[in-house]
């Protein structure tokens, strides 16, 4: 299964769902279009908010780094927050806030742990330049990065509760070997948690 | 493509019989102008509703014979632009109490034989969506497509969205705010002592003296236009450049900015009917649809079944980005369809009128999704 496929098995139809960092709303215009589900995005960079608005999503112009205070708690069913929190300048707080307006959250992240990347670091001694993370390290909008053991040791620090991992090998898609050894194997992880 | 919608001419509407007034006073038979661009197709499902501003009028785009200006919104409404002439048919009203021919107080009374003047009855913005739905039928457009405007505009299609919202498919909330703050009844309550206080106005009677206020309503735009401009926009555009070479040491315009805002009150208030202003930021300052709600936005939002799009502009100081978030996020809590577009432009308030890209991307997004 695809990350959209994962998703889908563990929301319900009926679910109103926030997507902070939403891109070009192709999460939530699935959601949209296959479930009617009542979807809104949040997003900064103008050309995906028009994409939004063209493909007839909600989305909301707004700096996650600025602030969520104008969601309330528990204010959607599900919050999704997709390849979005490495990107945040506070990674625990955005944790924090995604679990208080959602009643549950689906967040993913890049393992930064992936065989590929160590591998990179430990013989170039350079910061890795993967498929994954494409950018050189001062041109990155990645400034959060974290392993699949450090995410999950945060969660567990804000007493967040992981329901379900998934993890997925670079071609998008789950493996075994990234099942086995996710911190090893895995380039991108999902995880559904709650307060 | 986008061009100019070319020549245009402005039509007229009576609205027929009694129409009660909010302030409890009543009008029989109100005369509207109006101007129509674009075609409307055989369902009546593409019209488009523009309602203007503070000082706007029904000439929102196109040019009238033998004149060089095009209407107010003309950077944003013609054939390929952000309001598409070629896929809708857009009408823009002169609303109650203007004074570029629809019923103001410069109409003639016809129960007194005299000039309304000081007597015309404080209008709000839910008089004029109320007219403009009346408008609608003899239109025969029982649902607009979109309604839409900016700043006084932008409140009345908010207002429309809550007031008939069987009736309106989109609206387009730009430069607005849900009500206005001590500081912006502040700016309106100098421009009307400008008015009030100039010999000339004689009481509001002006018209029967064959006098006219023309300081007044000039010191009025001269402040009001200080509120559109951005800080930025001011320093780019005029910066402490002098009008000669040298001080002076008196009191005539020396910085091109004082030349500026003189010229531009002079040419306003040989336009504008100085009634009309005051009206005008009357119907701002009582503005507050949260009021009949316990103050609760999200309440008077209840209603809402229109897909809104709020748009704001990152220099905006009179209707500030913080303003149009908080109808957003009462939007939001009363689970509308809202998407909310703040457009970096260096233009302060004005920037509504001008063509920024990602703004007229946003718009025809919006219009055409």
């Amino acid at each position: 299964m695809n990350t959209i496929e994962v998703i889908k098995n563990w929301i319900d139809k009926e679910s109103e769902v926030l997507d902070l960092g939403c891109g070009d709303g192709e999460i939530i215009s699935i959601l949209s279009k296959e479930w009617g589900s009542r979807v809104l995005g949040v997003e900064i960079n103008q050309d995906d908010i028009n994409k939004c608005i063209q493909s007839g999503l909600n989305v909301i112009h707004q700096n996650i780094d600025e602030g969520l205070g104008n969601f309330s708690d528990n204010s959607f069913d599900v919050v999704i927050m997709s390849q979005t929190i490495q990107v945040l300048r506070e990674p625990k707080k955005a944790l924090q806030e995604v679990t208080r307006i959602g009643n549950e959250s689906i967040v993913t992240i890049p393992n930064f742990g992936y065989w590929t990347t160590r591998i990179n670091l430990l013989l170039s001694g350079k910061m890795p330049v993967t498929g994954t993370l494409p950018n050189t390290w001062h041109d990155t909008d990645n400034i959060h990065l974290c392993t699949i053991k450090d995410f999950e040791n945060l969660c567990s620090e804000c007493g967040i509760n992981i329901r379900e991992k998934c993890f997925f090998n670079k071609f998008g898609k789950e493996s075994v070997l990234a099942k086995v050894v996710p911190n090893l194997f895995a380039t991108t992880a999902m995880y559904k948690i709650s307060k | 493509m986008s061009d100019s919608i070319g020549k245009v001419k402005a039509q007229k509407v009576t609205l027929k019989g009694k129409f009660e007034l909010e302030c409890g006073q009543s009008f029989n038979d109100i005369e509207l102008v109006y101007e129509t661009y674009g075609v409307l197709n055989a369902d009546a499902t593409n019209a488009i509703l523009i309602c203007h501003a503070l000082s706007g009028n029904h000439h929102a785009a196109g040019k009238y014979e033998n004149e060089e200006k095009p209407g107010w919104w003309d950077s944003l409404i013609g054939p390929g632009k952000a309001v598409d002439t070629n896929k809708f048919f857009v009408v823009c009203p002169n609303n109650i109490g203007g004074c570029h021919g629809s019923l103001g107080p410069n109409s003639i009374n016809h129960d007194t034989g005299d000039y309304y003047g000081p007597d015309f009855p404080i209008i709000t913005v839910r008089d004029w969506v109320n007219s403009q739905a009346k408008l609608s039928d003899l239109l025969g457009i029982e649902k607009w497509h979109a309604v839409m405007g900016g700043s006084l505009g932008g409140m009345q299609a908010l207002e429309w969205s809550y007031l008939y919202p069987k009736r309106i498919k989109k609206a387009g909330i730009i430069a607005a705010a849900p009500k206005l703050s001590a500081q912006n009844i502040a700016f309106n309550e100098v421009a009307r002592q400008a008015i009030l206080n100039d010999p000339d106005f004689e009481g509001g009677r002006y018209l029967d003296k064959s006098k006219y206020p023309k300081q007044g309503l000039k010191l009025a735009r001269m402040v009001g236009h200080i509120t559109y401009l951005s800080e930025e926009a001011m320093r780019s555009k005029f910066g402490r450049e002098l009008k000669k070479e040298k001080l002076n040491f008196g009191y005539d315009a020396e910085f091109e900015i004082e030349s500026y805002l003189r010229y531009q009150g002079d040419v306003f208030s040989e336009s504008f009917d100085a009634n009309t202003y005051l009206l005008m930021t009357k119907i701002l300052d009582y503005f507050d649809p949260a009021s009949n709600f316990e103050g609760k936005l999200v309440s008077a939002f209840e209603s809402i079944e229109a897909q809104l799009l709020v748009v704001s502009f990152s220099t905006d100081w009179r209707f500030a980005p913080e303003r149009s978030k908080e109808i957003v996020n009462a939007l939001i809590e009363a689970k509308k369809n809202v998407s909310y577009l703040e457009i970096d432009s260096p233009h302060g308030h004005d920037s509504f009128l001008f063509a920024n890209e990602d703004y007229v991307k946003g718009l025809s997004a919006f219009l055409e999704n």
